[in-house]
């Protein structure tokens, strides 16, 4: 199982990415734990500047951006859900 | 994705040929398009629909006409070419040329990558925590923080489309200028004990992966850009446009001299009181100021009142309430709603 986080406190741009990653674990059917986290302690413990961020079995793939889908069905495929 | 430790030895690649012959048409039928606009709309309205020269409806009608696809235009080019010069700047390249720089210079430098730095206001507290905690100056930090939204390529494109190349480069410059001398104001000050606690508390993580990007990548981003901005703005802006023409038909000139002219000291403290709790995207205001320029409104009140909406927003305030105490919020306010009034009456006075 791949621990999937989104890094944000709630904007639009960080609902957005959960919304599309969600999408993709169900459409793939993907073996992944989806989390949001908003505590902004939490989040400093990434190396991240700008949100939204998404981070995959602990390491930051993106931030302050939204990924492309097919991205994400990369990195996720690296990670080992698919 | 790359990984930290490789090094390349070429850092920025060049663009394609097919990339750049595709960049050179869109250039050449968008130059088009835009040059077509006026005698194309003055023919829609006054031929096609039939309304007559000069009469309210009809200079309302090729207003409306004429700037609603001006405005696009511009708006698409600008976002499209900031965005590529984005994709060269980094949060975390900002935070590592900033680290360490005396004030006045970090100010000067903050205020203008606060320009070109990829910023969206729901990363003002990772932002904030991240550069505070790597050395970068408290009041540097801020000049970042005001120009960052202040000086944002929505509002520049459109008062160029409105008023001209120089009042854009104005708002600009005195955009710049407030960033830096509010930030350096605040960093004086002292104020680190108004900073919570827990920031100075958090042990900050390293190594994040610098992305390698191609021009394709570049491109694709900044049409991304595009499509998500324009998508999220194009009603404001049409909205903003329609009222806009209604006032240039229909009121007379002149009349908001006596509230808004000069005459009218107090016009300034109250154009940026009222502005400073609203909250707008640059799109919609700006359509509406240029019309109330028009009709005898002075040129730094009305800048004064859209720096106060576009550069302090309600939710800004909110999210940096994590991070920031009660007291540095009002400085903080207060400095930079000082700096935005100081600017009117210049504009007033030299205008």
């Amino acid at each position: 199982m791949v621990t999937v986080k989104i890094l944000g406190s709630g904007c639009a741009n960080c609902r957005r990415l959960e919304a599309m990653v969600q999408k993709v674990v169900t459409a793939k059917r993907l073996d992944v734990r989806l989390e949001e986290v908003t505590d902004y302690a939490e989040i400093m413990k990434y190396p991240i500047l700008s949100t939204p961020g998404l981070v995959i079995d602990e390491k930051l793939v993106s931030a302050g951006r939204i990924p492309a889908e097919s991205e994400i069905v990369q990195w996720l495929s690296a990670a080992g859900a698919v | 994705m790359s990984s930290q430790t490789k090094v390349s030895t070429c850092r920025y690649n060049y663009p394609s040929m097919l990339l750049g012959l595709k960049l050179g048409v869109v250039a050449v039928l968008w130059y088009i398009a835009y040059s077509a606009l006026l005698p194309l709309t003055q023919w829609l309205t006054y031929s096609v629909l039939g309304l007559t020269r000069g009469s309210q409806l009809g200079e309302s009608i090729a207003f409306f006409l004429y700037d609603v696809p001006k405005i696009l235009l511009l708006l698409s080019a600008m976002i499209f070419g900031i965005s590529i010069v984005r994709t060269f700047f980094s949060p975390e390249r900002t935070r590592a040329l900033l680290g360490g720089k005396r004030q006045g210079l970090g100010n000067t430098l903050a205020a203008m990558l606060g320009i070109v730095t990829p910023f969206c206001s729901c990363s003002a507290v990772p932002l904030f925590i991240g550069f505070v905690e790597s050395g970068v100056p408290l009041g540097v930090t801020f000049s970042f923080l005001i120009a960052a939204p202040l000086i944002n390529e929505v509002a520049v494109v459109l008062l160029y489309g409105l008023f001209g190349w120089r009042v854009a480069a104005l708002y600009i410059t005195s955009g710049l200028t407030i960033a830096i001398v509010a930030g350096f104001i605040i960093g004086k000050l002292n104020l680190e004990r108004y900073v919570e606690d827990f920031v100075w508390q958090l042990q900050l993580a390293h190594g994040g992966a610098q992305e390698q990007l191609t021009w394709d990548i570049r491109v694709e981003r900044a049409w991304g850009s595009v499509k998500d901005i324009v998508g999220k703005v194009w009603l404001y802006v049409v909205a903003g446009i329609a009222v806009g023409a209604a006032i240039h038909g229909y009121v007379p000139e002149s009349a908001l001299a006596g509230i808004m002219g000069k005459q009218a000291w107090w016009s300034v403290p109250a154009a940026v009181l009222l502005g400073v709790p609203l909250y707008s995207n640059a799109a919609g205001v700006i359509p509406i100021v240029s019309v109330l320029i028009e009709k005898g409104a002075s040129l730094g009140t009305v800048l004064a009142f859209m720096m106060a909406v576009v550069g302090l927003s309600l939710p800004e305030m909110i999210i940096l309430r994590r991070v920031l105490k009660p007291q540095l919020i009002a400085v903080f306010v207060g400095v930079l709603a000082g700096a935005i009034m100081i600017t009117g009456y210049l504009f007033n006075f030299i205008v």
